[in-house]
């Protein structure tokens, strides 16, 4: 299965991650497949890194997934690493997608977390429309 | 999966090396990193233990150029070879659009090439794809030891193991070297551009038309 994207459906997901940014406090947002593909990324992150990271981002769900199914889980929706100034949240949705949102110790979790999960709720709709064309 | 991004007129793409361990996987992402001008490629990113093996996976992103006004951006992935590492494996090729297999020359490898193709059948299916419907290549690595000390294997006896029914494009090779590395990479990414414009932009032909007049 491709993903494939036109420019409306990029304007709305660009607004919707832009409007994370805003509201969170966080610094990056990322949005990604789980095969480590950079689907769209918002924030000052330099494009290398982004790049770079989405592999690496795919990859720690992917590994953190394995784990779930051995709990009996079959995956976890959300990751949480925290660093003495930076942190970094993964959400899933859908069948293939993650979002990863970096921030520092200025924004609060809770918040995030909030905005994250609203902006799920929108990725999701966009997304369905998108594989329904 | 590829992602096909029509309004940044982009392709992203994701190409796997796989083989036995020790067979030169990463030994050529870093010949290519290495040989390549700094603003067509990304960062490598190496997971690997001291013991020098592979233990997740190494990554290099490269820009390809233009298809048909489209660039094309392909992920190197290589896997880590070690037959107990079979779960990281299935981690790295989902959503694989080509692979290449890479082969070990030497004699004494001959069974885990074997195995390690029939390992990629297996698990190529259990992510719904039959080997023969995805582009693939293989390198015959390891042929500067020719001639050398240690017994290395016959092209055609290699051929004939792991492309007898295949038939896709090999490459002899060195990537200690340098030589059949390009080749290598160069006809997966041929091979992949093609399979990706004809899966995804043949369905699209307006779209696309419409993108270049503007």
């Amino acid at each position: 299965m491709d993903i494939v994207l036109m420019q409306e459906d990029l304007d709305r997901i660009e607004s919707s991650l832009s409007r994370i940014l805003e509201k969170s406090g966080a610094h990056c947002i990322l949005l990604i497949d789980r095969s480590g593909q950079l689907i769209s990324a918002c924030g000052d992150k330099p494009p290398e890194d982004t790049v770079a990271l989405a592999a690496l981002t795919a990859a720690n769900f992917g590994a953190t997934a394995a784990i779930a199914r051995m709990l009996g889980e079959r995956d976890f929706s959300l990751l949480f690493h925290k660093g003495k100034e930076e942190n970094i949240h993964f959400s899933s949705f859908g069948e293939d997608f993650l979002l990863v949102t970096l921030f520092n110790n200025d924004a609060s979790l809770g918040l995030v977390r909030l905005h994250v999960e609203k902006a799920v709720r929108e990725l999701s709709q966009i997304f369905e429309n998108v594989f329904r064309k | 999966m590829s992602f096909i991004n029509f309004a940044g007129r982009e392709i992203q793409c994701k190409i796997v090396y796989y083989g036995p361990g020790r067979c030169g996987k990463t030994t050529n992402l870093k010949y290519i990193y290495s040989k390549i001008r700094g603003n067509v490629r990304g960062k490598m990113i190496s997971i690997d233990t001291k013991g020098d093996k592979t233990l997740f996976f190494d990554f290099l992103p490269l820009d390809l150029g233009k298809v048909g006004g489209f660039s094309i951006r392909i992920q190197l992935y290589t896997v880590p070879g070690q037959v107990h590492y079979n779960a990281t494996r299935k981690l790295v090729l989902k959503g694989v659009d080509g692979v290449v297999f890479v082969a070990d020359s030497l004699r004494v490898r001959r069974e885990k090439n074997i195995e390690s193709m029939q390992n990629l059948v297996d698990n190529l299916r259990d992510e719904g794809i039959r080997i023969e419907d995805i582009p693939l290549v293989i390198q015959y690595n390891k042929r500067d030891l020719q001639g050398g000390s240690v017994p290395i294997l016959p092209l055609e006896v290699m051929e004939q193991d792991l492309n007898s029914h295949l038939k896709v494009p090999s490459f002899p090779a060195s990537a200690v070297e340098g030589y059949g590395v390009f080749e290598t990479l160069r006809a997966i990414s041929k091979a992949v551009a093609k399979d990706v414009s004809r899966r995804v932009l043949s369905g699209r032909r307006a779209d696309l038309q419409l993108g270049e007049r503007r």
